[in-house]
């Protein structure tokens, strides 16, 4: 029994990674044909290049995109139940499962983002990245449902690792968003937008989410920090020992705190603040890869 | 050309003051901060003694040069390295410096009135103007009220203010973290932390000597101690079958209190210590201690015991050393005990199961001088076998004995031990609370909207309404919105 559920979570991860798929060729398509499409129309009629673009014959693209992302969502949510089912505990006990479920809070971060902001233009990156991870999941990080090792055993690990993800994938969004302001910032600089890019937001609306992402999630990462520290009291008898995973979690910690008290509080905007944000978020991505597959300590929970 | 700048002479209190303006300054506390954080890096690339000595070791071991280099400069103990420390202390020296005045000033804020009605309100960010009835500043007045904005009277309008929280919840998180840091020095100067290995069916008594190792704060000694006792009735661990990994430790423990009367049956696990008062005792580890007869040749028992090994892997692989000093010349056995023994055409005795399936002790013994008496600390896990010479090379099972020149080894058996931990940390309940203040703080801080509105009557009959919110926070034209309309209803 507990085996069938780990081969039908197994399904479903496969499927999302097809609809994945898909959703990132449709955004391909979209992205493609909005720069082509107006070109050729504009040349037939025999006016003058350069005029506003006309996305209507992408619209239906995009919308199969954003769509493709839901179900995908759906299904990857499906897939990280049916594990836990399998497991008989939450599916967080190594790396695979850690990989597959920030998957699925990057994604959910997105839609989220997605129902207050224009943020579809960046779903060709979210698919792909999602595609990636789940990509490296399954082919390196894979092993076989099993039971939690007696640390892992506490409620503390709900609620810890929950909101460590959440938090992980809301500011790998902010950090998308910041590279692209860079990316877009310096294609202005050389001489304007390209046409493929002319529809992207303009560079204030980018910089102001970015930060809005950061501020919205830093209290729940120091919650995940907090949280962490009581459970390590009741684990390990400290609630801090500067472990590298502890460490790791401190300087992203800081690298926020010192994102946000720049841009409040001395007004830093613009190339300078998203400078910050890519590395403060680098700090996290670090500390997810490299302290749980080479990294030493506590928190060596990746089961490679 | 050149200018001559002349740069006045400062005074000590002039170059005192500028000094500490510039620490408590915004960008210096911003530089601090992520000093703060490149400072921590180290720490986790290179091996810390507390957190791994072994790694020290061996690191010193394979590069001594780098060691020493890396030593000078606290490498090994970065988090209680003097750069480290002069960081976060001149971090949260400014962070003092920054955050006193800013409560004082927000304590005069709150209780004063918010400031006077501008002239010109057209300027402001939601600015409308309709013609009014003449009661819109009573009905203003009453929905100011409800909604809770603190209010101050002028002859021809309102003007109000709300949302201090934001600020508040600023000063409280700042105010939190320096909680946090109390918290953790109290925890260092008050605290004490310590191990103890429990062979099953033994007691460990809490007195400093039942410790192998023990850590007092700066600040106490070992009268602080909570006299407890707790016998190690059973102790078993689960594993999975399929992968080796451990599934549950559970230490069934008999507990005897202060008074030394009152005794209960308790279980220690991984994540549910027991507590005695501000002192709490951990499961932290756990292995097997073989438990031997060594006679000499007249057949008198020179030793006898059970001695605990130290695992080496997740089978529970266990090396350890059984020294007897008063033979003539000395006797030391270099050992491992293999809880389910198997041969690899390699690595030689390995254990495949870390339960005791088919236990086995592999051991040689060695003959001559233990150097117990050179005055250098001994693991009691290994012999120095440099002066002495290996005299036989066998294995026992559960029952076997082993006879050599000397006399003869019996395994009687073997019982599990466990590594309780044994911590007081007075300061952690001051963290705790720091931590949640400062989770509070900072939703208050970043949800908070701080704004000001004005409504006003002018001389031809016409009502102002205006307002500002601080730090560009979002939602305020929708909020005077609904004032606007809701004054237009009242007519």
């Amino acid at each position: 029994m507990q085996t069938t559920w780990a081969y039908i979570s197994n399904y479903f991860v496969y499927s999302a990674m097809a609809v994945f798929a898909l959703s990132f060729f449709a955004h391909a398509f979209e992205t493609a044909w909005a720069v082509k499409a107006p070109e050729l129309a504009e040349r037939s009629a025999g006016t003058v290049l350069q005029k506003t673009l006309d996305y209507k014959r992408t619209e239906k693209a995009a919308r199969i995109a954003t769509a493709m992302m839901v179900l995908g969502f759906i299904l990857l949510l499906v897939g990280i139940v049916a594990r836990g089912i399998s497991n008989k505990h939450v599916p967080w006990g190594n790396m695979y499962e850690f990989s597959i479920t920030g998957a699925l809070a990057f994604t959910g971060a997105y839609l989220a983002a997605l129902r207050k902001h224009d943020l579809r233009w960046l779903g060709l990156f979210v698919s792909l990245a999602v595609l990636l991870t789940l990509g490296t999941a399954i082919t390196l990080l894979y092993r076989d449902s099993a039971p939690l090792v007696p640390a892992l055993k506490s409620t503390w690990l709900v609620i810890h690792v929950i909101a460590a993800i959440i938090s992980g994938g809301v500011f790998l969004l902010a950090n998308v968003i910041a590279g692209s302001y860079l990316y877009l910032d310096s294609m202005e600089r050389k001489g304007g937008r390209k046409p493929w890019a002319k529809r992207l937001p303009d560079l204030e609306t980018l910089d102001q989410l970015s930060y809005r992402l950061v501020a919205f999630v830093f209290p729940l990462w120091t919650f995940s920090v907090i949280a962490g520290a009581i459970w390590a009291e009741s684990a390990w008898g400290r609630y801090w020992g500067w472990d590298p995973k502890e460490t790791w979690a401190f300087i992203t910690w800081v690298a926020y705190a010192a994102y946000l008290h720049a841009r409040v509080t001395i007004g830093w905007r613009g190339r300078r603040a998203a400078w910050l944000c890519l590395f403060a978020g680098s700090t996290f991505l670090f500390n997810y890869v490299y302290v749980n597959v080479w990294g030493t300590g506590k928190h060596t929970y990746s089961g490679l | 050309m050149t200018t001559q700048v002349e740069v006045p002479e400062l005074g000590l209190r002039a170059s005192l003051r500028y000094s500490w303006r510039q620490l408590t300054s915004m960008r210096t506390a911003l530089i601090l901060l992520m000093l703060l954080g490149i400072a921590a890096i180290p720490g986790s690339l290179l091996p810390q003694r507390a957190q791994n000595p072994l790694a020290v070791r061996d690191f010193y071991k394979n590069n001594p040069d780098l060691a020493r280099f890396v030593e000078r400069l606290s490498g090994f103990e970065v988090y209680a390295s003097p750069w480290f420390s002069a960081i976060y202390i001149l971090l949260f020296i400014s962070l003092i410096g920054c955050v006193l005045p800013r409560t004082f000033e927000h304590f005069k804020a709150m209780r004063a009135l918010p400031p006077a009605t501008p002239r010109n309100l057209s300027r402001m960010e939601s600015y409308s103007i309709f013609t009014g009835k003449g009661s819109e500043i009573d009905s203003a007045r009453s929905w100011f009220k409800k909604n809770r904005f603190r209010i101050r009277e002028e002859s021809s309008g309102l003007s109000v203010e709300k949302g201090f929280l934001r600020e508040t919840g600023n000063l409280f998180f700042h105010l939190a973290l320096i909680l946090i840091l109390i918290g953790v020095s109290f925890g260092a100067l008050f605290g004490m932390r310590g191990d103890s290995i429990v062979n099953v069916g033994e007691r460990f008594i809490n007195i400093p000597t039942s410790y192998d190792s023990l850590t007092f704060g700066k600040l106490i000694n070992e009268d602080r101690l909570e006299p407890f006792r707790i016998e190690v009735d059973k102790f078993v661990a689960k594993y999975d079958p399929v992968t080796n990994a451990p599934l549950d430790y559970t230490a069934y423990v008999t507990v005897t209190q202060a008074d030394g009367a009152t005794k209960e049956k308790r279980e220690i696990k991984v994540n549910s210590p027991l507590t005695f008062g501000n002192t709490r005792v951990y499961l932290q580890a756990n292995g097997y201690a073989p438990i031997v007869t060594i006679r000499d040749s007249q057949d008198q028992v020179a030793l006898q015991g059970a001695i605990p090994f130290l695992p080496q892997d997740g089978n529970l692989r266990s090396i350890g050393a059984i020294k007897v000093p008063d033979a003539n010349p000395q006797i030391g056995f270099v050992a491992s005990f293999l809880p389910t023994y198997s041969r690899d055409p390699k690595q030689g005795g390995i254990s495949v199961f870390p339960e005791a399936l088919d236990p086995k002790l592999l051991f040689s013994i060695w003959q001559g001088d233990l150097g117990l008496d050179s005055g250098i600390p001994q693991s009691i896990y290994r012999i120095d076998t440099e002066k002495m010479d290996r005299i036989a090379l066998d294995s026992l099972k559960p029952g076997e004995t082993f006879n050599f020149s000397q006399g003869s080894i019996t395994l009687e058996g073997f019982v599990p031990w466990v590594n309780l931990q044994i911590v007081d940390d007075p300061g952690k309940s001051y963290a705790l609370v720091g931590g949640i203040v400062a989770i509070l703080g900072l939703l208050a801080s970043l949800f908070g909207r701080r704004r000001r509105i004005w409504v006003r009557l002018t001389p031809s009959g016409e009502v102002e309404v205006a307002g500002l919110a601080k730090n560009g926070a979002p939602g305020l034209d929708e909020e005077i919105a609904g004032l606007v309309s809701y004054l237009k209803e009242e007519r």
